[in-house]
């Protein structure tokens, strides 16, 4: 067991969708906790997307109950809620699998849209902003601010007054963890950040991931397919096949475990040593 | 009873013409996914077309063989209509290919607004009307208040847009060149690399987007028996209304949308007013995509995140 | 190779290519012109249609298309080793206008101010009428209502095929409150503004939630919708007839007219129904430099970028908790506001209205004059909306041509025909727009303008 922290910020419990006839996910529970890295892996078509759209509001869990419970102690019911209020009130932000910049945006405009609501409110819900009264030129300098910090942190500052979709994929690929962060999340959900990237890059986005983790103290929720940075990285990790859980714990825990691997072998219980013996893991 | 009977004719006859326009919106739609704007205006050159041809064939045989002239006059509407779909998708369409999307959207405009001018142009400004032809009905309920009747010409439009557009399904279904235009419509760029000519795929698909707007030109000449040169707009809205309503993209849900917009527009008449006939098909459409936003046969988009 | 376009035989063959170029172009011509030129329909004096044949005209269409195509075919020839790109301007024009633009800006502003000087002191105060309504006041009109348009479409790429029922709000709600209750241009102009937003809102949020072409096509049917109402229902808004005896708009109370409390009267000028016109072409130009500065500011606020994030991509815009509903619903309801406005404008200004003004074809010249302005772009709209509706304008001023065609030629007949032949030939040159690139909103270092490769056209 994982060192549990009085309640989890992010509590899944029993959560179940169909598409018509077809069950991406099964009756799946776990949790995410404060500071903490959870990484949600499986093979392809496992269903790990679908949770994600489930807890960020895209798609309305057919059964089941996520919660999530922030510091001060408000509880927000996810499945509840529309997917902009997720991000707006819940502070869960996300990235995508095919990353979605704001292409024809600069990549500094990219972060002042993730600040759209904390801005929305200092222009006077844009009545007093076009008529120039109130603090907004004040409130759009710090948020410049900030994208500034996060430009740094992602090494971007040089790029940015260029526009997202010059970027190559990897800068992409941080720019959107950036503009996600931008929105001052508690749970970040990040979909195959690793995805696309090479060696080096995969090694700075470790790096991003750990420092976001330890100083800002984000929960990060991802799906990965890359298990250099799963094993890395992760505190827990939660294997989904079929759309149902199969394993939850530590990234040793998991590993070990002969399930997880039939899963990923894509083989019965029984031949799974053969398999084993046959491609030299112990 | 009979009211109902004598309007659901009617509204048959219409909602054909609607149908036989529809099909072009909707075919070029699904396989370049552009509004065709100018198609209304191709559909209202090929009455004038076809008012031509009527009365060169009337001048030379006389008004004796009616249906043969009308045979002539549909199989020549549709070459020289066909010919104009396939010049303005090589002028003004092509080009534009592959790039942003409103550009073609705009430039189909641009062509409406052309069409129009240019018909006006050369044919004048008035209503152009053709002698009285198949005047004849047929009864088919009498009874002491209404009788029921279903003309020569009704008979005639419902006839040949049936048989049409059974021809235009085996065309689409079963050959190669249907094929190759269902596999255009799934993925251009794709069919392009198994050999298909996309460019050539979609000069047929304005012909005979064309060619059956002629059909539907030559139908209005024979119902109405007059044309005027801004007689395009309406009806091609209608059609396109028409194709989304039966779900744009697909090849029966245009003709059945048609057929729904031809029966609403002529039962609202019929029972409620004629002045708010056109409001009637309208609200009906925004209600219908508001609810059913694929139409009743397209298929739904899926919100892939 | 050794240059094989100077060999004789090469050129032969080159030659040879061009003319079946020409002689396939000249054929498809032949074939279009067949019906529908070869012969004229015309009522005879028993009212009985009749065809003339008019196969001198197919001939020269015939001939022009054959000579065009051979030359361009021959060009394109030489051209094809040399730069493939056809300019109309020298290189580097919009890259200079667009550095400068600040300066042009404030030239633009100075020329639009002094316009009406200007006219009066070259035409003359006869001729300067003519100058300062059909081209200033007529181009203002359009300039107004594609950069309220560009605001759904350009900022929020939301396409409204429709829009021109919004101006009929606008344009009814002046005529019917004036003629009713008496209510001055300066109170119902900012009223007919809101009561078309609210139109927008209202139309807008059932409608929204549709993507692409379905929006399309809706935002057209209410627009049909609205000049059909305005049509059928004779008692509200006097059908086809329309409403005449508009009340004209006063300087700030004082009439426009020949009497002693008048403008003209009261200011110690002698009376010239010039007044009015200048005075309604400053009214219009306030009115456009208001928009223009609103639609700059909104670009700067979180409203704005959350439109161009919305064009650009619709679910990243919900994963960073923008309302996008609302966000849509602010665009068209803003569009709308400006549609009204330029609609109680248009009213007051004609003095009558009838619902064949608010036909789809202004939709779609509006619609016309935000794309091929470039969307998004003010200046590309201003442009595009002198070049579109300033040259159509001019047509009717070319009855020199007379002399050339004889008397029979009437110019204005080729208007509109010309109208929608420019709006394809723009397309095809500058599928993007004539000012295509789009302007940061915020910039850290430096401004650099952003390629129109690079931005969505939105999906709404």
């Amino acid at each position: 067991m994982v060192t549990a922290s009085p309640a989890p910020l992010l509590q899944v419990e029993h959560v179940t969708m169909r598409f018509g006839g077809l069950t991406a996910v099964n009756d799946l529970s776990f949790e995410a906790h404060k500071g903490q890295i959870t990484a949600l892996i499986g093979p392809n078509g496992a269903g790990k997307t679908t949770v994600f759209n489930c807890i960020t509001g895209f798609y309305k869990p057919t059964e089941g109950m996520i919660t999530l419970t922030q510091e001060s102690g408000d509880n927000f019911l996810l499945e509840r809620m529309p997917d902009f209020r997720i991000s707006w009130k819940a502070k869960v932000a996300r990235t995508f699998q095919n990353i979605r910049l704001f292409g024809g945006m600069t990549v500094l405009e990219n972060l002042l849209v993730a600040q759209h609501n904390p801005l929305m409110i200092a222009s006077g819900f844009t009545f007093l902003g076009v008529l120039g009264i109130g603090g907004y030129r004040a409130r759009e300098k710090e948020a410049i601010e900030k994208a500034r910090f996060w430009l740094e942190k992602i090494n971007l500052i040089h790029r940015a007054d260029d526009p997202a979709a010059d970027l190559p994929y990897g800068d992409q690929r941080r720019l959107e963890i950036a503009r996600a962060m931008c929105t001052d999340p508690v749970l970040l959900c990040l979909d195959e950040p690793a995805a696309g990237l090479n060696p080096r890059e995969s090694h700075d986005l470790n790096t991003l991931l750990l420092s976001i983790r330890k100083d800002l103290g984000t929960a990060l929720l991802l799906i990965e397919h890359d298990m250099s940075v799963v094993m890395e990285i992760s505190d827990h990790v939660v294997v989904l096949d079929y759309g149902t859980k199969i394993a939850d714990g530590t990234p040793a825990e998991v590993q070990a475990d002969q399930k997880v691997i039939a899963a990923y072998l894509g083989v019965d219980d029984e031949e799974v040593e053969a398999v084993e013996a046959e491609v030299g893991i112990t | 009873m009979e009211v109902f009977l004598q309007q659901l004719i009617n509204g048959l006859t219409l909602g054909s013409i609607y149908g036989l326009i529809a099909i072009g919106y909707t075919m070029v739609f699904g396989i370049i996914g552009m509004v065709n704007f100018s198609h209304g205006d191709v559909f209202m050159l090929s009455a004038f077309i076809a008012l031509i041809f009527f009365m060169l064939i009337a001048s030379f045989f006389g008004a004796a063989m009616i249906v043969l002239a009308l045979i002539f006059v549909l199989v020549l509407a549709m070459f020289f209509t066909a010919l104009w779909g396939w010049t303005i998708e090589r002028l003004a369409y092509r080009p534009l290919r592959g790039s942003f999307r409103l550009a073609p959207l705009i430039s189909a405009i641009g062509m409406s607004i052309f069409l129009m001018n240019f018909v006006q142009l050369v044919q004048g400004p008035r209503n152009k009307s053709t002698p009285p032809m198949l005047n004849k009905s047929i009864t088919l309920i009498e009874s002491a208040t209404y009788s029921v009747q279903i003309s020569y010409k009704q008979i005639v439009i419902i006839v040949t847009t049936a048989v049409l557009l059974a021809a235009f399904w085996y065309l689409v279904q079963k050959t190669p060149l249907g094929r190759a235009q269902r596999a255009c419509e799934q993925d251009r760029k794709m069919a392009a690399l198994l050999g298909v000519d996309v460019d050539r795929t979609i000069s047929i698909t304005f012909i005979m987007g064309a060619a059956l707007a002629a059909v539907a030109g030559v139908m209005y000449l024979v119902l109405y028996g007059v044309v005027s040169f801004h007689d395009g707009f309406v009806p091609g809205v209608k059609a396109f209304t028409a194709a989304v309503l039966g779900g744009i993209g697909s090849l029966p849900g245009a003709v059945l949308g048609g057929l729904l917009i031809g029966l609403i527009e002529v039962m609202w008449s019929g029972y409620f007013s004629i002045d708010y006939k056109d409001v009637a098909a309208f609200c009906i459409l925004a209600i219908v995509l508001v609810f059913m936003p694929s139409g009743i046969l397209g298929r739904p988009e899926v919100e892939k995140v | 190779m050794t240059a094989p376009a100077s060999t004789p035989a090469a050129r032969e063959r080159d030659l040879k290519a061009a003319l079946k170029e020409a002689a396939f172009a000249a054929l498809i011509t032949f074939g279009l012109c067949i019906p529908i030129i070869a012969w004229g329909t015309r009522q005879n004096m028993d009212n009985v249609l009749v065809l003339d044949p008019r196969w001198d005209a197919v001939a020269w269409a015939v001939a022009i298309v054959f000579v065009g195509r051979f030359l361009v075919a021959l060009r394109q020839q030489t051209k094809d080793k040399r730069k493939p790109m056809v300019r109309l301007l020298p290189h580097g024009t919009v890259g200079f206008f667009q550095r400068h633009s600040r300066l042009f800006s404030l030239f633009g502003l100075g020329f639009l101010v002094t316009f009406p000087i200007i006219a009066i002191n070259l035409a003359g105060w006869s001729g300067a009428l003519k100058w300062i309504d059909n081209f200033g006041v007529q181009i203002l009109i359009y300039v107004m209502l594609g950069w309220g348009l560009n605001i759904v479409v350009g900022l929020a790429g939301l396409l409204d095929l429709g829009y021109v029922a919004f101006y009929a709000v606008g344009a009814y709600s002046y005529a019917l409150l004036a003629k009713n209750f008496g209510l001055s241009f300066w109170i119902l102009l900012p009223l007919s503004g809101i009561l078309a937003a609210f139109w927008g809102m209202l139309l807008g949020f059932p409608v929204l939630r549709l993507r692409g072409d379905y929006l399309a096509i809706v935002t057209l049917a209410f627009g049909e919708i609205i000049r059909l109402v305005l049509i059928n229902w004779v008692d509200f808004s006097g059908g086809y007839a329309g409403i005449s005896g508009i009340p004209r708009p006063t300087f700030f109370g004082t009439p426009f007219n020949a009497s002693d409390t008048g403008f003209a009267a009261k200011f110690g000028f002698e009376f010239s129904p010039l007044h009015r016109t200048i005075f309604l072409y400053y009214v219009i130009l306030a009115l456009a430099l208001i928009t223009a500065f609103v639609t700059l500011r909104l670009r700067r606020l979180p409203v704005g970028r959350a439109w161009e994030a919305l064009r650009e991509d619709e679910i990243a815009c919900r994963s960073l908790g923008i309302n996008t509903t609302n966000t849509k619903l602010t665009a068209f309801s803003i569009g709308a506001m400006f549609g009204g406005f330029a609609g109680s404008f248009f009213a007051a200004r004609q003095g009558f209205i009838s619902p064949e003004s608010f036909v789809f074809m202004e939709s779609a010249t509006i619609l016309a004059i935000v794309v091929l302005g470039g969307m998004g772009s003010l200046w590309g709209c201003a442009i595009a909306a002198i070049v579109m509706v300033g040259g159509t304008e001019l047509l009717r001023e070319l009855d020199w041509l007379k002399q050339v065609f004889g008397n029979e030629f009437d110019p204005t007949k080729y208007r509109m025909l010309l109208f929608g032949f420019a709006m394809v030939v723009i397309m095809i040159w500058k599928p993007r727009g004539l000012i295509s690139t789009r302007e940061p909103t915020a910039y850290l270092k430096e401004k650099k303008a952003i390629s129109a490769d690079m931005v969505q056209e939105g999906h709404g």
